[in-house]
């Protein structure tokens, strides 16, 4: 019981930490959502990819760099209806 | 006023008045009676002294003021040594139990918090009074200790006699303080003694103060017949089979009923036989004192008029008897043999550990069935009401956090917590509270009673505020508790209460208690009030504060402002820096006020803050400075502490020009105060001169020529150095005149007493000169005073007949500082040296070898090698020696030579010594241990071909046995050892030896070999052990394969990346561990793997890792905690081989596995990588079906 408590606790402070970690109750959405935001995130913050996805789309690195915040919201659409 | 005071004031009136009357109540033979002209307890003492102040009557007997025998005892100071304090020993006689009650540790003055009273009265159930209430109930407090004093003032003027019968009667003339009152004047004189002063007061007072004071006397039968129609006869008693005769049996009196036993141990009384007569039938048994006194008797005592019986307050029930409690029954009637059925009670019953609905508890006291018998009587919970249930709920839950076992405490507690708000703050408090009051509560239960308040005071926010002034007389005595964490909680139950009431409640609530008329209730306050401002701000308190000092009122309000004043920078450190102007303005008019302890509180104040700013903040203390200095010219005695104390303080954060001024003004008195022989100013005046001297201002010249010749003339006294606190405060005043006078000035007036005759004396000396040599050095110390240091540093040695490190420390500095200049005396000091080795007494033995280890240094930088080499060959033959003390120490001194002049140089030659060691590493000393493996490993280290090959394999035996040491240096050092051993002479038979180790039944000590054999695998490159180690896995046995796991993943993790070129080696073994049916097994293996695998990455060994990670990753759902910890970190030290990507494949097989068991450590696995190496696994992130999803970035292509 204390054991289950601790390691609860541990992981909640994971969690306050990096976002991005789950558990056996995360459900897709949430992982995917956090995958796909970690993925803009890489891409941003790797100037050689920002630069060439930009020259893949034709479009200045400012405008692929907004582009790509904006898709941080909500990424993989909205969350689904929770089920009663 | 009973006892023996009053028999003598008698008899001292008998010889003073020379009255010829004869008292009635005194029997009229003196000589048979004892009742003579003198007292005969006349030069006895009458008490036993309990407090600290009880010197102070050593003076009988002493003609004046000399004693006229020698005194051939411990001073009062020595036999008190052990009573209180740090250095009390435990009394054996009080139980453990007892022990851990923390009234039983506290001191009078903390017990005092018995004194309050939690609810007060007048205060409903679900509230506090009001302002109004509380400010005058103070103030009929107040009246009434001034009463009480004013009362006991004339009784010990012996005035109020009213046994003499003198005819003041006739006399009408004005009564004075000291002669009795006519008559008339007091015509009720039974009453209670102030309520002839109540006639102002008002009715106020009549009310509920009566209540509990007064003694609810009897007045006719009739009327304690109609009482028993009261709750009182709702008792059990009532119930009893003769309760219908209850009418005409003589009634017991009320009080009674409360100590009527449930189900009593004798027989119900008949109904006609009084008290009285059922005692009277034993007359052999009880005598009539012990009976309880009937109505009969009551009615007798008290007069009929004037007296009414009360009627007992409304929501009174007499308390719930303890089962098994001491107390003796209402109509007992002296021991009965009991029978067989009777009841539970007198039986001695256990105490229950299961209580209904509660579970089993760690413990239950008789104390508790106070508070929670309830829950033992077996009421129906179905006909109770919502508040009844309730209440019992909570009992339940508070028994189970006070009583139970850490899992049941938890749950209650958060239970508690959650439901706070609806259980309310009335019925949580009003059960809580009473619980803290209890005197037999001990620590660990008071902890978790203060955590529920904590807890609760969270939830309940701002609905603690009726509440308040209880939780404070509750927790305010845990601000003075001797335990430091018990007063940290206090702190923070207290400034969660002040956050949640909201400062305007805190003060309103706290104010009455400002100018309480009792010394510790106001202290208290203090306290909590400082604690309120750190909570709140300093800012919002600052003039409420300004106001309570300037109280014109009552000197105890200023008094308690000034005492928060202080608390708050004791508090709060050098966070008051912002506010320290108004906080000074504060206490400043205090310096001048009227009444002595104003003063003195506004003098610590000023100190505190000073001490609190330091260095900052010398201009808010302007104002001050002038009453302060001029107030300390006007002062004597305690208040010249205090000032001097401030002064002490504030001399510090002034700059240079002031300092010196202020210093100079101040000095003439505190050189005038060092001749006082009161401790507390001596303390004082210690560190008024200590910080004096440490400011810039204070020039060494000045110090030599007007305070040093004072201060040694009063404090390098040998009476000085048997208090140890003045003890350390002279060395540290010494030190810092010292800074600032010069070493050879100050070193020069005490050098002297090196030699004197007392040892204390001369060790705190030597610690002085030790202190200050180590600091200062020696540049100024001229031939002659280095001569008398050297002399008497030796004489000190030569003396010295304690064993402790001071001396040889000191020694050792002043040798070490002399350097060089020491030369002259070495041979004197190797000869006494040398002379001691041989002394009779280990001690002097074990000092002198001490020493040696000491000063090689000094001596190899001399040139004095010969000598050196004299001193070891002389070692070398004490190494027989047989305390192991000494042994130990002579080994030390020989290591610390063998250091200085090398190997090749030492006499004899390390050849001869190293046999004689090889016996002593047998020995199980630790001291002993140390010193050898220390020397052992050196040699081995520096000059292993000096010794036969073959005393090292048979150092090698030996040094098995000290990998069981219980000291983990002793055992690292016996692993080193074997390394440098094992480089000496080839790894070969080193290896054998350990391996053939690996067998061996202890845990500790096959560990202690692998961990040798990565040494040695280490030193002597891995290609030269592993064919060897591998091959021992061979053997069909558990503990030697594990033996040789665990040394590979030594050696693994010490050899970092050399590992590349044996990992193809050891895969086959690897592979096979890990496919074990043994848990252990795959556990060790699993270590060499992470060790192997940090050690090789990004060195192409990706293979084999991928290889090992297949075999690891079956063992993934493995539950014991080593085993899968294990297990997960070496899978991490793959991912770091083999890159995150490789890994990750594994992983999201099982994320989103139906079973939750598989989930659960796969997503271990997942947030494991994703904190070391999130933004690797962004390329492996897997394409997820649903569009939404879809990363359309990565179908950029140019």
């Amino acid at each position: 019981m204390a054991d289950k408590l601790r390691a609860q606790q541990q992981l909640e402070s994971l969690q306050a930490r990096y976002i991005g970690t789950g558990s056996a109750d995360t459900t897709k959405f949430e992982w995917t959502s956090n995958i796909a935001r970690d993925s803009l995130t890489s891409y941003l913050g790797h100037p050689p990819m920002l630069q060439y996805i930009s020259i893949g789309l034709g479009q200045s690195r400012e405008k692929t760099r907004i582009q790509l915040l904006e898709r941080m919201i909500q990424p993989v659409g909205p969350p689904p209806e929770p089920k009663e | 006023m009973p006892g023996p005071r009053s028999g003598k004031k008698y008899s001292a009136r008998d010889d003073a008045g020379g009255s010829s009357k004869a008292a009635l109540t005194e029997a009229f033979d003196k000589n048979l009676y004892d009742g003579g002209g003198t007292d005969k307890y006349a030069g006895y003492d009458l008490t036993i002294p309990a407090g600290d102040n009880d010197d102070e009557m050593d003076d009988e007997g002493a003609l004046n003021g000399r004693k006229l025998v020698g005194q051939y005892t411990a001073t009062s100071a020595q036999i008190d040594e052990f009573a209180r304090g740090d250095t009390a020993e435990d009394d054996i006689l009080m139980s453990r139990e007892k022990q851990a009650q923390i009234a039983s540790r506290e001191t009078e003055y903390q017990q005092r918090r018995f004194d309050r009273r939690l609810s007060p009265d007048g205060a409903d159930q679900n509230g506090a009074k009001s302002y109004k209430d509380a400010m005058k109930e103070r103030e009929f407090e107040r009246e009434e200790a001034r009463v009480h004093k004013v009362i006991e003032q004339r009784e010990r003027d012996g005035g109020d006699m009213v046994l003499d019968h003198q005819p003041t009667l006739k006399d009408g003339e004005t009564v004075s303080g000291d002669k009795t009152p006519p008559m008339e004047e007091k015509p009720r004189k039974n009453k209670r003694r102030w309520d002839d002063n109540a006639t102002g007061e008002g009715p106020a007072q009549a009310g509920a103060e009566d209540v509990d004071m007064k003694d609810p006397p009897a007045k006719k039968r009739t009327r304690w017949l109609a009482d028993d129609a009261t709750p009182a006869a709702a008792t059990p008693e009532a119930a009893t089979p003769g309760a219908d005769s209850d009418a005409d049996k003589p009634a017991r009196s009320r009080w009674d009923t409360t100590v009527r036993p449930t189900a009593g141990p004798v027989a119900p009384q008949d109904g006609a036989e009084g008290t009285s007569s059922a005692v009277a039938a034993f007359p052999f048994g009880v005598d009539n004192r012990n009976a309880p006194l009937s109505d009969e008797q009551l009615d007798a005592m008290f007069p009929i008029e004037g007296y009414k019986i009360l009627e007992p307050p409304p929501g009174y029930e007499p308390r719930p008897r303890p089962v098994g409690g001491q107390m003796l029954p209402a109509g007992y009637q002296g021991y009965l043999v009991p029978e067989a059925d009777s009841s539970l009670a007198v039986m001695g019953k256990q105490l229950p550990t299961d209580i209904p609905g509660v579970g089993d508890l760690q413990f239950f006291k008789t104390e508790d069935m106070k508070y929670f018998g309830k829950l033992t009587d077996g009421a129906d919970e179905n006909d109770m009401n919502v508040e009844e249930l309730k209440e019992r709920k909570i009992m339940r839950l508070l028994l189970k956090v006070k009583n139970g076992t850490p899992p049941m405490r938890k749950t209650a507690l958060r239970h508690i917590t959650d439901n706070a708000r609806q259980f309310g703050a009335a019925a949580l408090f009003n059960q809580i509270l009473p619980l803290l009051m209890e005197r037999t509560l001990e620590d660990q239960e008071r902890h978790l009673l203060v955590k529920v308040i904590d807890r609760v005071l969270y939830k309940l926010d701002d609905l603690v505020r009726p509440f308040v002034h209880k939780i404070l007389v509750v927790i305010e005595p845990l601000l003075i508790d001797q335990d430091y964490y018990a007063r940290v909680e206090g702190r923070e139950i207290i400034s969660n209460l002040a956050k949640a009431a909201g400062l305007a409640h805190m003060i309103s609530t706290m104010r009455p208690d400002l100018d309480h008329q009792d010394e510790y209730v106001r202290n208290t306050t203090a306290r909590a009030f400082a604690v309120v401002a750190s909570a709140l701000g300093i800012p919002a308190m600052v003039p409420f504060l300004q106001a309570v000092c300037r109280s014109k009122k009552s000197w105890s309000a200023r008094h308690t402002g000034v005492k928060i004043v202080q608390q708050i920078p004791i508090l709060m450190g050098c966070a008051i820096l912002p506010y320290l102007k108004g906080l000074v303005e504060c206490v400043a008019d205090s310096l001048n006020d009227e009444n002595n302890k104003v003063r003195m509180a506004a003098a610590l104040a000023l100190a505190a803050l000073a001490e609190a700013a330091t260095p900052y903040g010398i201009e808010s203390f302007d104002p001050i400075l002038n009453p302060l200095w001029t107030g300390a010219r006007r002062q004597r005695g305690k208040n010249l502490a205090c000032f001097l104390k401030a002064i002490g303080y504030i001399v510090p954060l002034m700059d240079e020009e002031y300092s010196n001024y202020y210093t100079g003004q101040i000095m003439e008195i505190v050189i005038r105060e060092f001749q006082s022989p009161d401790e507390e100013m001596k303390k004082v005046v210690l560190k008024v001169v200590s910080q004096c001297s440490g400011t810039i201002g204070v020039t060494g010249v000045y110090l030599r020529d007007s305070v040093n010749a004072e201060f040694f003339r009063n404090f390098w006294v040998r009476r000085m150095a048997l208090d140890k606190r003045n003890y350390r405060l002279v060395i540290d005043t010494t030190v810092d005149l010292a800074k600032k006078s010069g070493v050879s000035e100050v070193v020069g007036r005490i050098v002297g007493n090196m030699k004197d005759e007392t040892e204390a004396y001369r060790k705190m000396t030597v610690e002085t000169i030790d202190k200050i040599i180590s600091i200062l050095g020696v540049h100024d110390v001229d031939t002659r005073l280095e001569e008398r240091l050297i002399d008497g540093v030796l004489v000190a040695f030569q003396e010295q007949s304690i064993e402790d490190p001071i001396v040889i420390d000191g020694f050792a500095t002043v040798v070490n500082a002399l350097g060089e200049r020491t030369k002259t005396y070495l041979p004197q000091i190797v000869e006494v040296v040398l002379a001691r080795l041989n002394n009779r007494s280990a001690t002097v033995r074990q000092q002198a070898a001490d020493l040696i280890s000491r000063i090689t240094f000094v001596m190899q930088k001399c040139d004095e090698d010969p000598q050196l080499v004299r001193l070891g060959q002389a070692l070398y033959e004490y190494l027989g020696e047989e305390y192991p003390e000494v042994l130990g120490s002579i080994l030390g001194a020989l290591r610390a030579i063998v250091t200085v002049v090398g190997l090749h140089a030492f006499q004899p030659p390390i050849k001869d010594l190293l046999p004689r060691l090889t016996p002593i590493l047998r020995n199980r000393h630790e001291k002993v241990q140390e010193n050898t493996i220390d020397l052992v490993g050196r040699i081995a280290d520096r000059g292993a071909d000096l010794v036969d090959p073959r005393e090292w394999m048979r150092i090698c035996f030996e040094l098995l046995e000290m990998l069981k040491a219980h000291k983990k240096g002793i055992r690292r050092a016996a692993n080193n050892t074997f390394g440098y051993i094992a480089k000496a002479i080839g790894p070969q038979d080193v290896l054998a030896t350990l391996l053939h180790n690996l067998r061996v039944q202890e845990r500790q000590s096959r560990v202690c070999t692998a961990v040798a054999i990565g040494i040695v695998a280490e030193t002597c490159a891995p290609f030269t052990v592993l064919p060897g180690l591998m091959n021992e896995y061979r053997v069909p046995e558990l503990n030697v394969q594990n033996g040789v796991l665990k040394s590979l993943s030594f050696m693994f993790e010490y050899i970092g990346d050399m590992a590349k070129d044996y990992i193809y080696a050891v895969t086959p073994l690897l592979e096979d561990a890990l496919i074990d049916r043994d848990q252990v097994h795959r556990q060790t293996a699993a270590a060499v793997v992470k060790h192997m695998a940090l050690g090789c990455v990004g060195l192409d060994c990706e293979d084999a890792m991928l290889h090992l990670l297949n075999l690891l990753w079956p063992n993934l759902f493995e539950t014991s905690p080593h085993v899968i910890d294990r297990i997960v970190e070496a899978i991490e030290g793959v991912r770091n081989a083999i890159g995150a990507p490789l890994v990750m494949n594994y992983v999201w097989a099982g994320l989103f596995h139906p079973a939750r068991k598989v989930r659960h450590p796969y997503w271990r696995l997942y947030n494991d990588a994703y904190v070391q190496s999130a933004d690797a696994m962004v390329p492996a992130y897997p394409d997820v079906e649903d569009e939404a999803c879809r990363r359309h970035e990565l179908d950029v292509f140019i």
